[in-house]
């Protein structure tokens, strides 16, 4: 038995309400609660609706972090509103707790939002295994505990959405695939029984899509609720295009493969030189900032920049242990 | 207490685009009893996108760096967030996977190195808050920025994976709610201006092969910035500071207003604290003119 008391703190909580059907603009609610520590965050939400709002709307399901039915946000903070305690939001943000559904635009009432989005990229990466199966197999298709670890814990993804909604490049771009569903893919790259090995990665491949627009924030990372880790996959599958020699070429896999250029020669990045690497002819568009930062002594030439020293060595190393293909 | 030494990782942008970093970090290191050992041996991080191309290259390079500080018998001090992030993910994944240490101490050893796991890395921002303390560094203040609301840009490789970052420094930062920049800017007098973009990203990463998606969460965080009231912005990362400083046409248009400020390097923003001159903080690199210096 816990030998921790149970506590209790007042806590003011500003709620995000809207009905698309009457509302024309979202407004907060004000609730003052005194919140115990034993508390998850869906037991305010079910106290809002219990005790002071019976219609205050949200999904829940499975009380246990298994459905990713209830994930929210809380003071900006992807949260799945099952798993996480109060006492860890109190102490991460204070007593004023601003609760919002995961994407405010989305908002179909209060914390309910339109998923669509979500679901639509989840869908287009085929979230399935392909494979050609005999009707009458006569054996198991067995995978070895060291290939079953190769899914890195992919397949713990409950479709929450956290880190879909937590990530910037799905805010700005529609047509950003997003964390969950690169995820999602990787999951079924990984899988053994997978035929549709280089058909779905030449898929996520184009551009459109944009597995290479990433931009790196871990936002993703930090949002998941189940430690699926989505920007790790990303690289993942990133890593996976080159190892498998299906890479083509265009401005993001030439940049990735221009820093090993520039270690080569110099240890260190020639910045210009990379960008020309990677832009080709494009490299044009990039004249008018070139010359600003060169009047302000930005841009160094390529026989200005300082070596690492025992280059050699960076020269061996990236000899004898540089295994991808482009 | 004896002389801070630490062993430091310059990476690339501070010998390249922006000088001012370097310049800044070498003069505030010398105000506050800190002596620096150059790594000048040391190659690029791969800087997370020769991580999508090679990652067992990744770890060799980032681990003969580390190698090299570790020589030294230092901690490596990073003064740019994704060497910091790249250098210490290789790190923490060598240190808990005894099989990959081996494999990458196997081609290490083709060139008489080792990767021990014996340097701590950490960034220059928590080393300051961690082994010099700001109550300290508010005693050294001279030149106190009282007149300045000043606005944050964390940078997301310093304070995300979290739990890695966390395993970096002693001062815990919680990303969702972050401190560190905050205290520094109060410590130095000023006044921290709180906006919601403080912990996004500025988007540098995709600049080639996104480019809009990149300058609007740059144009964004400026904008954001810029609404909060703030005089200028300061970071600790030489990737936000070019994305923010070079180019607010570009961020400009993306968002569709006007946007422009000042942005510091955190090392600037200290200096100018400690009494530096602008020719010692190399004000002159920049390329939205520091106006009120």
């Amino acid at each position: 038995m816990s030998t921790n008391k149970i506590t209790t703190q007042k806590v003011n909580f500003k709620v995000f309400r809207f009905n698309a059907d009457e509302d024309y603009l979202p407004y907060y609610e004000n609730y003052d609660m005194e919140v115990t520590s034993e508390e998850v965050v869906l037991d305010i939400l079910n106290r809002i609706k219990w005790d002071h709002d019976g219609s205050f709307s949200y999904r829940r399901s499975c009380r246990h972090g298994i459905c990713g039915a209830c994930a929210i946000q809380v003071n900006g903070r992807q949260t799945l509103a099952c798993k996480e305690n109060m006492s860890n939001m109190i102490e991460l943000f204070g007593n004023e707790l601003t609760i919002e559904p995961q994407s405010t635009k989305r908002a179909v009432k209060d914390m309910i939002i339109d998923k669509g989005d979500f679901w639509q990229k989840h869908d287009a990466i085929k979230p399935y295994l392909i494979s050609d199966i005999d009707e009458n197999p006569e054996h198991e298709h067995l995978v070895t505990p060291e290939e079953a670890e190769e899914l890195n814990e992919a397949d713990l993804c409950i479709q929450c959405g956290a880190c879909h909604y937590a990530c910037p490049v799905v805010e700005v771009n529609e047509d950003f695939f997003g964390p969950a569903a690169f995820a999602k893919a990787y999951r079924f790259e990984a899988d053994v029984r997978d035929n549709a090995h280089t058909t779905r990665l030449l898929e996520l491949h184009e551009e459109k899509q944009g597995l290479w627009d990433c931009v790196k924030c871990f936002e993703c990372a930090e949002a998941c609720p189940k430690d699926v880790n989505p920007i790790e996959k990303i690289t993942k599958l990133h890593q996976m295009l080159f190892r498998e020699g299906v890479a083509t070429s265009n401005v993001a896999t030439r940049h990735a493969v221009a820093f090993k250029h520039s270690i080569a020669r110099y240890g260190v990045l020639d910045e210009g030189g990379m960008v020309l690497y990677s832009e080709r002819a494009a490299i044009v568009k990039h004249i008018p900032l070139a010359l600003n930062m060169f009047v302000k002594g930005k841009i160094v030439p390529p026989w200005g920049i300082t070596k690492s020293e025992n280059l050699d060595e960076i020269q061996k190393l990236i000899k004898s242990s540089s295994t991808a293909k482009f | 207490m004896g002389k801070l030494r630490y062993a430091l990782f310059t990476g690339c942008t501070a010998k390249q685009s922006t000088p001012e970093q370097m310049m800044s970090t070498l003069a505030v290191a010398e105000k506050l009893g800190i002596e620096l050992v150059e790594l000048t041996e040391a190659s690029c991080c791969g800087a997370s996108h020769l991580q999508d191309y090679d990652d067992f290259l990744s770890l060799v390079l980032n681990a003969r760096n580390i190698a090299y500080a570790e020589k030294h018998e230092l901690t490596m001090v990073t003064i740019c967030n994704t060497c910091q992030l790249n250098t210490a993910m290789t790190k923490h994944r060598l240190d808990n996977n005894a099989t990959l240490k081996a494999r990458v101490n196997e081609k290490l050893g083709e060139v008489g190195l080792e990767y021990k796991g014996t340097s701590q890395i950490t960034h220059f921002l928590y080393a300051i808050i961690d082994d010099i303390g700001l109550d300290k560094v508010k005693e050294m203040v001279t030149t106190p920025l009282s007149q300045f609301n000043i606005a944050p840009f964390y940078g997301c490789h310093n304070i995300r994976p979290s739990e890695l970052q966390n395993e970096t420094h002693k001062t815990p930062e919680n990303p969702y709610n972050p401190r560190s920049l905050d205290d520094l800017i109060i410590a130095c007098g000023g006044v921290s201006v709180d906006y919601e973009e403080k912990n996004k990203c500025c988007g540098f990463h995709v600049e080639l092969q996104a480019p809009k998606t990149s300058a609007i969460l740059a144009g964004k965080a400026v904008a954001g910035a810029m609404d909060a009231n703030a005089d200028w912005m300061v970071t600790p990362c030489p990737l936000c500071h070019l994305k923010l400083d070079t180019q607010t046409g570009h961020l400009s248009e993306a968002v569709g207003r006007e946007v422009a400020l000042p942005v510091l390097h955190m090392q600037q923003m200290l200096g100018l604290a400690l009494g530096c001159s602008a020719e010692e903080l190399g004000f002159k690199h920049h390329v939205e003119k520091v106006n009120f210096v």
